[in-house]
């Protein structure tokens, strides 16, 4: 059973497509996440979940159960907005049992959430207050309060850190993560920030016009993206997609740029996703600025001369700008290091971390 | 290239600075004056004139403060002479204005507050025509109405009655409170209506409970629009109501134009100055809102 499914899910706005057949599910108790830059439709998907927008086609369900045309109120969700949302004329104690008055609920049953939720949250000194006499920090714990009153089965959130400053959103972020872990309520969170997506997902589904790009754990996101629109995303600085062909010497394939004399860097070991043809294949190759390296780390590394030209300095790191084949290779060394620019320098190419992807198509090989 | 300026010139630049500001100072003060007493003057003229007695406007000095206060122009404005028939004064048809102010805007302006609510947080397709055509709804002038509207009220069997009025003021207040309205929930996020509804609130609910209680600035800007429209109209209460029916502006205009013997300024001023007092009471009572109300868009929640 999967606490929630969407099936073939589409949606316009007139003549504007926002969602394209998207399919999804999520296991009980863990926390998907989706990603994707504005307008990709990802807060539409939110919305519709929550049951506050139609579907043109398709299905959602929670628990098996068909709820595509049931009310917000009767889906078992709860929701956490961006702009918190919080009804102003009420005060914290009242915002928070708002929904579970509507629902009828008894008053001993109220009295006991609101106890049980506002001291986990620790907002109980704060149940007098208007949302107005409350900090950033302080109504976002209220929206998350209202949220957890009403017991949900699965928890919305639209983007709900974005409008704090860095440093509360550092701290929100590992208190709804710990929320997650005490609680194991299943979640779908909206964000455009990786970091986020990164460090709180136990699935990400990146999204782009309307399309579930990729939808997998972090980790393979990170390490093995589908596509270059991944590739790209995730990540800052972001991937090197370095354009070129693949050529067959001897048995052995090697990557070589749009510039036939720039120097060959064997595929070795690198798991194709496909059979197909491969030589002179124009592909792009793909390589993290992180798994560039200026000192030898791995017996596989490949060592590569390339002419440093920018250096950017960025505190406990530096992001090196590289010349390959005339097209920039972005590197990310400690600062520590010393290095020369307008000069050639020797570099490794970490090959066990490389992706390559199809130029025509975009999608992983 | 930069040049040296020694400490001296500092000290003549600031004083010569200090003059100018000076200068300019007593200049804003000046035109500031002038103006408020010229807006001033007319309600000074229409005092004075109302506290003295016939003799001494005759003697024509407008301008001189009253020999001796006499308040009885101002009875006589409110409650008349005491004789029967042909005295007309103030007092019923003032009753008849509260009859109907009350009402019309009680009613035009929680309307104007449901439709804005529709018109912003429940869309529907083809919205932003219906607000379109309440928008042309303001730019109707009134007198291009009066005869469609006459049989109208003729049809409902309220014509020359003081519901008439309440009916006709109501309606074309709907325009003005809904534009208002309109951009006030505009700024209020549509997340709170969202939350709402997965709290399990419903359409008047979320209106009632959520949105009417944060609304006090915009109640106070169109509560003072639809009360200055209404109680200063003459245009609907002299077509749609005469005689006993008749809201007090156009009682005004009776007492002072059909007047058969000599004219009495000061009983005139005295009704005119009456006719004018209630929109005073709120503006002063809401002023203060008002500004607030039409200047902030946003109210942060």
């Amino acid at each position: 059973m999967k606490t929630l499914k969407i099936e073939d899910l589409s949606k316009n706005f007139g003549t504007t497509e926002v969602l394209k057949k998207i399919n999804l599910d999520i296991d009980e108790g863990n926390f998907l996440v989706l990603l994707g830059p504005s307008g990709c439709g990802k807060s539409t998907l939110l919305n519709i979940i929550a049951g506050l927008e139609t579907i043109n086609e398709g299905n959602v369900y929670i628990d098996d159960y068909n709820v595509s045309k049931v009310e917000p109120k009767d889906r078992n969700i709860a929701m956490v907005f961006q702009s918190y949302a919080l009804y102003p004329s009420m005060n914290v104690k009242e915002n928070m049992i708002f929904g579970l008055k509507q629902a009828k609920a008894s008053k001993e049953k109220i009295e006991e959430q609101l106890k049980k939720v506002s001291s986990f949250l620790k907002v109980d000194e704060l149940l007098k207050r208007k949302p107005s006499q409350l900090s950033g920090g302080q109504r976002q714990r209220v929206a998350i309060g209202r949220a957890l009153v009403r017991e949900p089965r699965i928890f919305l959130f639209d983007e709900p850190l974005s409008n704090l400053d860095a440093k509360l959103r550092v701290e929100m972020r590992r208190e709804i993560k710990k929320l997650h872990q005490t609680l194991k309520t299943t979640v779908v969170y909206v964000t455009h920030d990786q970091t986020e997506a990164m460090s709180l997902g136990t699935k990400i589904a990146i999204m782009n016009h309307g399309v579930i790009q990729q939808n997998d754990t972090p980790e393979i996101i990170y390490n093995k993206p589908s596509n270059t629109f991944v590739a790209d995303f995730i990540g800052s600085p972001s991937m090197n997609l370095i354009q070129g062909k693949i050529i067959k010497k001897s048995d052995q394939f090697l990557f070589v740029g749009n510039d036939s004399k720039a120097t060959h860097i064997p595929i070795k070991n690198y798991h194709f996703d496909k059979n197909m043809e491969l030589n002179n294949k124009e592909i792009y190759f793909g390589i993290r600025p992180e798994h560039i390296y200026y000192k030898k780390s791995n017996d596989d590394d490949f060592e590569i001369k390339l002419k440093a030209e920018l250096s950017e300095y960025i505190g406990n790191e530096q992001i090196i700008t590289f010349n390959y084949s005339e097209q920039e290779i972005l590197a990310k060394f400690p600062s520590t290091a010393k290095i020369e620019i307008n000069k050639e320098i020797n570099l490794y190419f970490d090959l066990s971390q490389i992706s390559l992807f199809d130029k025509n198509s975009k999608e992983r090989i | 290239m930069q040049t040296n300026i020694s400490a001296s010139t500092y000290r003549q630049l600031e004083q010569k600075s200090k003059l100018t500001n000076m200068f300019l100072r007593w200049f804003l003060y000046f035109v500031l004056i002038l103006f408020a007493s010229y807006f001033i003057f007319p309600l000074y003229v229409m005092i004075v004139t109302s506290l003295k007695t016939m003799e001494e406007i005759r003697q024509g000095t407008l301008l001189t403060w009253p020999s001796t206060l006499n308040f009885d122009s101002w009875a006589v404005a409110w409650g008349g002479r005491g004789y029967g028939a042909g005295d007309t004064f103030l007092k019923p048809y003032f009753w008849n204005s509260i009859k109907m102010v009350v009402p019309a805007v009680f009613f035009s302006t929680f309307i104007g507050a449901m439709t804005g609510y529709v018109l912003t947080k429940w869309r529907f397709k083809g919205d932003q025509w219906v607000f379109l055509f309440l928008l042309f709804g303001c730019f109707i002038p009134f007198q291009a109405i009066l005869l469609p509207m006459a049989r109208t009220l003729g049809v409902l069997g309220i014509s020359n009655s003081i519901l008439g009025l309440v009916v006709v003021h109501t309606v074309y207040g709907i325009p003005f409170t809904t534009l208002f309205f309109r951009n006030y929930y505009v700024s209020i996020p549509t997340e709170l209506v969202k939350a709402a509804r997965i709290d399990g609130a419903g359409f008047f609910k979320i209106f009632f409970k959520i949105l009417l209680p944060i609304s006090a600035p915009i109640i106070v800007v169109t509560v003072i629009w639809q009360f200055t429209q209404i109680w200063n109209d003459f245009l609907f209460g002299s077509t749609f109501s005469f005689g006993e029916a008749a809201p007090i502006q156009v009682a005004l205009n009776n007492m002072v134009l059909s007047s058969t013997s000599v004219k009495e300024y000061n009983v005139d001023m005295a009704s005119a100055i009456i006719a004018g007092i209630p929109t005073l009471i709120v503006y002063v009572l809401a002023g203060k809102y008002f500004i607030r109300g039409l200047t902030s868009g946003a109210v942060k929640g």
